[in-house]
């Protein structure tokens, strides 16, 4: 969880990559050879370029897009771009970053609480009807929410929802991914022993939750509350539609930057990487943990 | 209700250990634990069904409502200032089988798929078996190809529309140096799918690898041993051992992959800043047409029977690939 974990470069967060590591690992007998590294260098180097590019036009501006040869070093223009970007009348940039801040945090809050709290139940509790509702869990995750995008405005009209920023948090509170996922880990990570015990002692099941269960959890919880940030702050079509360019969201500040006569490429980069650049310092903190979550996500899902 | 109830008990409880021994009357007590024991029922057997309520109610509200009513609305005449104009059956999608545009929007969708999922699971499959190797800088490595993962769709587009320009893309630039000729990225038909399946492959290809390396360390180590020993080569054991072992997961990622490229809509809306898909339509995919049909002409009914045929879309590759997927397991 913390940074410290990180600073070694080797370990990883969830215990399940841990055993993984130590474990001798299976094509381990498979040497790599000169040309394995230069690939895979290549690779690195492909994927990490399209965002080095949008750096080196946000630090210099118009004049790198159009020159010959292209310019691919960065320039000194960056504080002008950035006080431009976020002056800019259409874009309301400066409200946007802080409107997806909110946004993203309080639907990861949400939705790692919720998710949780089903996981454990559907995981640990016995009760009628717990398969079919893991089966109905697993069954919503195939409905794609995107196409609901018509009776969703019309609802939003109804509440008066229109423009705020509930209309993009209260219908992402949820996630039968994040369900999925914490039952999973819920099924392995915490001990039945444990919670039985704390019944013994007398305690009711919320408390049971929130002070044994939800301390077990904390590593998917972390992975969890990552992924559901990122995905929120990176949503684009759904905001587009319900808030509009007076209250946006930090993605259609650059989509309004988009707009006009002229496209100022400076600016739109610009914007492009104000917008990235929370997540990638997110993901240098959190990288390891995240790239852990993703890999054990993989074996139980 | 009970179980808020309890939890003040044990609170109680807690503050005030062996306050319910100190009963003055025997009855009393009894009564009082009998109460306790009923509490502390009502909370295991209520408790369950408290914790999985809240996802429920809001997916109710948010996920399955809306997509029943999506159906309900498309069997409507329904415009968004006029309102409901009267039930018309299926006359909605009735009309989607003479509408050109869809027809064109379905393939330019389905041709963007296959230009787009088949490089992106064969590279990530290629990567994988790559990291999967005894490996110096591993951490690096996966670090690196993961990071186009957390970008935006919104900046990536911007991004890969200028690398895409016509006279000013970096892409263009490297093709004339090398002596082939400029492309006309956004208005030659195949040069626009191609441009957004690379966008799209670059946003997933990391994040497949990671996927297919966590079910690739699951294979036993014995079994590249053995077939190193009977000379196999390295290409061989990748056929005939990897692949096979992995490909329930390359199922899971093609159903993944399949369900999001039905929806595709970002990434060729910023390409090419509307929902236009280029002069003629030429990258319009089904989801950009229902979003022009819904909110620029307003024609909830009909953008609705549209979102309604790509949900069955993506059943009928969901089944297309649970029956090939249960042909490979028989037949092997």
């Amino acid at each position: 969880m913390t940074t410290s974990t990180r600073a070694d470069g080797k370990e990883s967060a969830s215990g399940g990559s841990r055993r993984r590591r130590t474990r001798s690992r299976p094509g381990g007998t498979r040497e790599a050879n000169p040309l394995t590294y230069v690939a895979l260098l290549l690779t690195v180097l492909l994927s990490v370029f399209p965002l080095y590019w949008m750096f080196v036009v946000a630090t210099r501006g118009n004049a790198a897009i159009a020159q010959r040869p292209p310019a691919i070093t960065p320039g000194g223009e960056l504080t002008e771009n950035v006080v431009q970007t976020l002056q800019n009348e259409q874009a309301n940039f400066a409200l946007g970053l802080l409107n997806s801040l909110i946004v993203a945090s309080v639907t990861a809050f949400s939705v790692v609480l919720f998710c949780s709290l089903a996981g454990f139940a559907l995981a640990k509790l016995r009760f009628t009807g717990r398969n079919a509702i893991t089966l109905a869990v697993i069954l919503t995750m195939m409905v794609p929410i995107q196409m609901a995008v018509v009776p969703m405005l019309i609802m939003m009209d109804a509440f008066s929802w229109r423009g705020d920023l509930q209309a993009v948090i209260v219908p992402f509170m949820v996630t039968g991914f994040g369900v999925f996922m914490m039952r999973q880990y819920a099924l392995q990570g915490v001990p039945t022993e444990l919670i039985e015990s704390a019944r013994m002692d007398g305690c009711s099941m919320p408390r049971t939750f929130f002070s044994v269960v939800l301390p077990a959890l904390r590593p998917a919880m972390a992975v969890l509350g990552l992924l559901t940030f990122m995905q929120n702050w990176n949503e684009f079509i759904w905001p587009i539609a319900v808030l509009g360019p007076s209250n946006p969201t930090v993605q259609v500040s650059i989509n309004q930057l988009n707009e006009g006569y002229t496209t100022n490429f400076a600016l739109m980069f610009t914007g492009a990487a104000l917008a990235t650049l929370p997540l990638l310092l997110v993901f240098v903190v959190f990288g390891r943990h995240l790239i852990g979550g993703i890999m054990e996500g993989a074996i139980k899902g | 209700m009970s179980v808020v109830k309890s939890g003040a008990r044990s609170r109680d409880e807690e503050s005030s250990p062996g306050a319910p021994r100190e009963g003055p009357d025997p009855a009393q007590r009894e009564r009082r634990e009998r109460r306790a024991a009923l509490r502390s029922r009502l909370d295991v057997r209520l408790s369950p069904y408290l914790f999985v309520s809240p996802y429920f109610i809001l997916f109710g509200m948010f996920g399955l409502f809306p997509v029943l009513f999506t159906f309900w609305i498309s069997l409507h005449e329904w415009g968004l200032l006029t309102g409901n104009q009267g039930f018309i059956g299926l006359e909605n999608y009735a009309g989607l089988l003479g509408d050109g545009k869809f027809w064109q929007a379905l393939v330019n969708t389905l041709g963007i798929f296959l230009l787009a999922i088949v490089p992106q699971l064969l590279i990530a499959l290629l990567l994988a078996d790559t990291l999967n190797r005894r490996l110096r800088f591993r951490g690096f490595f996966r670090v690196g190809i993961i990071i186009p993962y957390i970008t935006s769709i919104a900046a990536m587009a911007i991004i890969f529309g200028q690398l895409f320009g016509r006279e000013f893309g970096l892409i263009n630039y490297a093709l004339e140096m090398i002596g082939v000729g400029g492309v006309d990225w956004p208005n030659n038909r195949l040069a626009s799918w191609t441009a957004i399946a690379v966008m799209i492959d670059w946003r997933w290809i990391g994040f497949n690898t990671l996927i297919y390396l966590a079910a690739m360390q699951a294979i036993p180590r014995d079994l590249y041993e053995a077939a190193a020993i009977d000379g196999a080569s390295r290409l061989r054991q990748f056929a005939q051992i990897t692949i096979p072992m992995v490909r329930p997961t390359i199922m899971f990622t093609v159903i993944i992959g399949t369900i999001g490229q039905m929806q595709l809509f970002t990434e060729p809306v910023i390409f090419g800043q509307g929902v236009a898909g280029g002069t003629q339509g030429q990258f319009q995919t089904v989801a950009m047409l229902m979003f022009q049909e819904a909110m620029e002409r307003q024609n909830f009914g009909y953008g609705s029977a549209i979102a309604w045929v790509i949900f069955l879309l993506i059943v009928v590759f969901a089944l297309i690939n649970i029956l090939f997927v249960s042909r490979i397991r028989s037949a092997g």
